[in-house]
């Protein structure tokens, strides 16, 4: 008898006994994501349930991420198989409109130079002795692209799971401090200074809609392997223009999109092991992720530094920061910048335009770098 | 393959085959917006 209540009051104190630092720091974290997401506003969507589950994964015993546990069977279902991102994607697509880029494609180029944070962080950290998946998974992070990150590295290198969609999504919502200071430094007050003609022209209905047409089946051609993650935003973007399916519209970019957040968020949390997270290769992932986002704002700037040469300086270089994928964030700082400066700029279209193609161009270089990666046969 | 051939592939292929990527998709899009400019009546509708 009094064998059974000892045993039955030590079933009570069993997470207690098994609580080690490990679980305690992680705890610690899930509590300051739950705090960046609250008290901060930081990507609350996803920081409140990646904190929570954060701390799930991480209380002794309950084995959350065990055969059976819950969270295990939220990541089989749509993280493992890549699913929850695509299906973030299709709800991007229905929320994002490409008329700015459409009106100036030419802009499509600076999205591109906004991405190649990604290749030089990709360089760096094969440098630092990653392996080779683990470095593709890293650099990613520089496409500041959630979606596209769980996509990558949930595929090639899920251990790094957690550590590259923290941050991911914390540098995407640190972009109006990050970028400032490398805008700055980057440009000379006459550059900050110009005035770029207000945008002409509208764009008609039939190039919308043909848009993300023509970019899946090009962009499917050239990079096969990243199809999922184009066709996805551009079904989306389709359902959009072609405004004739407006309730699957509104449950992609809606119903969907959230419950698929808050499965997503709880999945990533549930990566974050103790064991698994606390390693000094955790801080590293996290200093190149941070790396690449000012790499990807340098070389934007950079590029908009010689369109604006190229075009005879009616081109203002500062909107090539927002050749990154942080829709529409990125497009808001170049304004707020430009407008520092001249406060007869207004920078926010051209930048809209530059941060749309950000949006297209961080799935195409992901698309391309794994098709690149199967054309190696480094990838099946 | 050695990580220093690695990187240099993917630097190479990736950002020149990302950056010709949506150079012909610039393209396109141009000419798209060629073939079927905006009309006054859209801005009716």
């Amino acid at each position: 008898m009094e064998q059974a209540i000892l045993s039955g009051l030590q079933g009570l104190i069993n997470g207690f006994l098994h609580l080690d630092w490990r679980s305690i720091i992680m705890l610690l974290v899930g509590f300051a994501l739950l705090w960046l997401g609250i008290k901060k506003d930081c990507e609350p969507l996803l920081l409140v349930p990646i904190g929570f589950g954060c701390i799930l994964v991480n209380i002794p015993i309950a084995d959350l991420m065990g055969k059976e546990g819950f969270l295990r069977v939220i990541y089989d279902m749509g993280v493992s198989n890549e699913l929850f991102p695509l299906l973030i994607f299709v709800g991007i697509g229905a929320m994002t409109d490409f008329g700015p880029v459409l009106s100036n494609p030419s802009t499509f180029l600076l999205g591109a130079a906004g991405q190649f944070g990604i290749f030089l962080t990709l360089a760096l950290a094969l440098a630092l002795g990653f392996p080779q998946l683990d470095a593709v998974s890293i650099g990613i992070i520089g496409a500041c692209d959630g979606p596209t990150a769980i996509y990558v590295s949930s595929q090639y290198a899920p251990h790094l799971l957690g550590a590259v969609s923290v941050a991911a999504y914390s540098y995407m919502s640190l972009v109006p401090v990050i970028q400032p200071p490398i805008m700055r430094l980057l440009t000379t007050d006459n550059e900050r200074n110009t005035i770029m003609p207000s945008m002409k022209g509208t764009v008609s209905k039939t190039t919308k809609l043909l848009f993300p047409l023509v970019i899946t089946v090009i962009g499917g051609l050239i990079a096969p392997k990243g199809l999922p993650l184009l066709g996805t935003i551009m079904l989306g973007n389709l359902m959009r223009e072609s405004g004739v399916v407006a309730r699957l519209t509104r449950a992609s970019e809606n119903e969907i999109a959230n419950i698929v957040t808050l499965f997503l968020g709880l999945s990533i949390g549930a990566t974050m092991v103790g064991s698994d997270f606390l390693r000094p290769q955790t801080l590293i992932v996290l200093c190149l992720g941070f790396l690449a986002i000012c790499l990807d704002t340098a070389c934007g700037v950079l590029l908009g530094k010689a369109m604006r040469v190229a075009s005879g300086g009616r081109i203002n270089p500062l909107i090539g920061a927002a050749g990154i994928s942080a829709f529409p964030m990125s497009a808001r700082v170049v304004q707020k910048e430009g407008q520092k400066y001249n406060k007869r700029s207004y920078l926010l279209m051209h930048a809209m335009g530059a941060n749309a193609g950000g949006q297209v161009g961080s799935v195409i270089a992901a698309a391309v770098m794994l098709s690149v990666l199967a054309g190696m046969g480094i990838i099946r | 393959m050695d990580n220093f051939t690695f990187g240099v592939t993917m630097m190479v292929c990736g950002m020149g085959g990302t950056i010709l990527t949506l150079y012909i998709m610039s393209l396109i899009m141009t000419l798209l917006g060629k073939l079927f400019p905006f009309k006054k009546e859209e801005e009716e509708e």
